[in-house]
């Protein structure tokens, strides 16, 4: 009976060495039947039923939600962010965290702005938006990789300095005049489906990721340094590298998602995107990306992408005030990480009983799981 | 726990005079360097326009950071176990909102009773976040971030579209954010006062010093015993309770309060307290270099705005700062350890 709890905290998210560290003697393995249910009990399984479940409440509440038409608005609300939510999950898989994607997002919306209402040409204005996203990147990574700082610190500046470069760039003003072949982009769908550009854009971003994090040596790295960054250097990783090559690859989508941002709204004001970067890392947390490095897949992005779109949607749809879906965001964010928890716990209290039974009851409780926060 | 900037010394020198050894310590305290960029901010800024270091200016910004402060010294004590609470944005907004429509609503109320109030709301919600934390095991960044968005989200639910007006509050819960003794805001000297206590229990109590052990090493903590769940519960107790008492304030300085009081105010907190010296990762910093850290903040804001330079710049600067200031803490420490080991291998010889 041990072995399916084994499972779900083996796989899932939260868990793993950090919290169960100090686990005395060999773990039970999976023996008997219960080894065959170990797949089934993978994270991005839980996510499918939850996309499920979303689905038929939403469709439940209202008609609308299972339309195509509705489909679209879906999408075209979580374009960007689900954008961003790819290499934020690289990034956090690695072990570090970006939280100044927001305001990459609104300094390169800002400079498609200045630069459009300075008559720049357009293909012009994106060589030059894609290259300040890169250089937002690089700040960010050198600081981390080379000076050696925490990227929660530096990313909390680059928030604040990104943004600020955004207000000094654009001021009050708000420029609105988009040529209508690129505003059309963000508000239509492409040709024969029923899907906005942004949401094409991030399924091919989606599939690239998932063979460069799964198949190739670079992507495997990533979760290695996450595992045990020390390690991984010792092994001959190029740590500092393939990090800082990570947050290049976050500003440069954040830029992107910045002039879809744009287009979608057809306007560039100082405040766009103000916000979003605490719900790219709750959409990544809520795909069973480990918090602590190491863990996480793209399929859990995609799924966690679906249930979170979903959600806001079929909230919308029953009229439920719109400003307060952070309640179910939140409650899903801290679902995620208990239900690993919560799986240790009961594991712990088996094993305490087990022991109880087994030795005298002097035994120090010294294998309480172990929090690492 | 301050952490000293020890200069190599000489071997064989003689051990310098009392004087010399004054200045050094002094300048070996780690606050000394942001205090010095605050004197020397201000000193600049005063040259420039006179008007900055009018009584009425200072008041305003004496009033404003120490409701900053406040909310620093909560987040320095979550901070410095080596977690963090993202949630002190949407406690003091909810507290603000509740606390704004008691004091309009129920006139008779004495002021104290509406402090108390703050204080419980906020409190239970930090109370929430010390279990989840302590007792579910779980990382503080994702616990807070959720709380974050649940705590908002009950505060849009309750406030809707609706608001406070200031016209609304009987008169003297207004004036407790501009009383003055002496020229200096009430509040100003009450929250310097409760800084000084916190700097104090975080120094000298047995508490207190625990904290920084957890933060320093949470394995070695735990091995020594250190009760690790009632200690963090307890700080996220704390941050939450003193973001309650920051949202009455912000209630009474601002007056008009509705469902987005406070948003995005954390990562804003969590700036300041970097600035100030405390280590994002635990262990080290104090309550004064965080509480002079958002100090520099306001007055920075508040520079600008006197030298009329638009206040699309305020956030750029204060961004860039906080990058120099984590940028010079860490040389700052990367030489400190180089020096401590100087130090013990000659010792060693």
């Amino acid at each position: 009976m041990d072995s399916d709890l084994n499972a779900m905290a083996g796989n899932a998210a939260m868990t793993p060495e950090h919290i169960a560290g100090e686990e005395p003697g060999p773990s039970p393995g999976a023996s008997g039947g219960w080894g065959r249910l170990r797949p089934a009990m993978r994270w991005e399984s839980g996510l499918v039923v939850v996309v499920i479940v979303i689905a038929i409440m939403g469709s439940a509440l209202s008609p609308e939600f299972l339309t195509a038409n509705n489909f679209f608005n879906l999408g075209l609300n979580t374009g960007e962010i689900a954008i961003m939510a790819l290499p934020m999950a690289l990034i956090i898989i690695c072990g570090e965290i970006d939280l100044s994607v927001e305001s990459t997002l609104g300094m390169s919306s800002a400079l498609l702005g200045v630069l459009w209402a300075d008559h720049w040409p357009m293909l012009a204005i994106f060589a030059v938006v894609a290259v300040v996203g890169v250089l937002a990147g690089a700040v960010n990574g050198l600081l981390v990789t080379r000076v050696g700082l925490p990227s929660l610190a530096v990313t909390i500046g680059t928030l604040a300095l990104y943004r600020g470069i955004a207000l000094i760039l654009l001021g009050p003003r708000t420029v609105a005049n988009f040529p209508a072949f690129y505003t059309n982009a963000g508000t239509t769908a492409i040709p024969h489906t029923d899907l906005p550009w942004s949401i094409g854009i991030f399924i091919v971003l989606a599939v690239i990721f998932a063979i460069v994090l799964h198949t190739t040596p670079f992507g495997r790295s990533i979760y290695a340094m996450g595992d045990n960054a020390e390690a991984a250097t010792f092994a001959g990783l190029r740590v500092k590298r393939v990090k800082t090559s990570l947050f290049v690859i976050s500003g440069l989508a954040s830029a992107l998602a910045g002039v879809l941002y744009t287009f979608r709204l057809n306007t560039a004001v100082q405040d766009n995107g103000t916000g979003l970067s605490l719900d790219v890392v709750a959409i990544v947390l809520l795909a069973g990306v480990s918090i602590f490095g190491g863990k996480g897949s793209i399929g859990g992005v995609f799924l966690a992408v679906l249930a979170f779109a979903g959600l806001q949607n079929a909230l919308l749809l029953t009229n439920f005030n719109q400003e307060a879906t952070g309640l179910v965001t939140g409650g899903l964010l801290l679902i995620s990480v208990f239900v690993p928890n919560a799986a240790m716990f009961v594991r712990y209290l088996r094993q305490a009983a087990r022991r109880a039974t087994r030795r005298p009851p002097s035994e120090p409780a010294l294998s309480l799981p172990r929090k690492d926060t | 726990m301050t952490a000293t900037l020890a200069p190599p010394r000489e071997p064989g020198s003689p051990a310098s005079a009392s004087s010399r050894r004054l200045a050094e310590r002094v300048f070996r305290v780690r606050e000394f360097g942001i205090v010095a960029v605050l004197i020397v901010f201000v000193a600049i800024t005063a040259a420039i326009q006179p008007r900055f270091l009018s009584i009425t200016n200072i008041q305003f910004v004496l009033v404003d950071a120490t409701i900053f402060a406040l909310l620093a010294l909560g987040e320095t004590i979550v901070v410095i176990s080596r977690n963090v609470d993202l949630s002190v944005g949407s406690v003091l907004g909810i507290s603000a909102f509740l606390t704004a429509q008691l004091a309009s609503q129920a006139h008779g109320l004495p002021l104290p009773l509406v402090f108390l109030a703050g204080l419980g709301i906020g409190l239970g919600f930090g109370a929430i976040n010390g279990l989840l934390v302590s007792l579910g095991r779980v990382p503080s960044l994702v616990v807070t971030l959720a709380t974050l968005y649940i705590i908002r989200g009950l505060d849009v639910l309750i406030v809707g579209g609706s608001q406070v007006v200031p016209s609304s509050y009987y008169p003297s819960f207004l004036t407790i954010s501009k009383a003055t003794v002496g020229g200096i805001p009430d509040l100003a000297i009450v929250v310097a006062v409760v800084i000084a206590a916190g700097a104090y229990c975080l120094r000298s109590f047995r508490s207190g010093r625990e904290l920084y052990a957890i933060g320093s090493n949470p394995d070695a903590a735990r091995l020594a015993g250190i009760p690790m769940g009632r200690r963090i519960f307890t700080a996220f107790a704390l941050s939450g309770a003193i973001a309650g008492v920051a949202g009455v304030l912000w209630a009474s300085r601002y007056g008009t309060v509705d469902s987005t009081a406070g948003a995005s105010y954390e990562l804003q907190v969590i700036a300041a307290v970097v600035v100030g010296g405390v280590a994002i990762f635990g262990g080290s910093g104090s309550v004064v270099g965080a509480a002079i850290g958002a100090l520099l903040l306001q007055t920075i804001n508040s520079a600008l705005y006197v030298l009329g330079v638009s206040p699309d710049w305020d956030q750029a600067i204060a961004g860039f700062l906080l990058l120099v200031a984590i940028v010079l803490d860490r040389f700052i420490s990367l030489r400190l350890t180089v020096s401590l080991r100087r130090r013990s291998a000659r010792r060693g010889q």
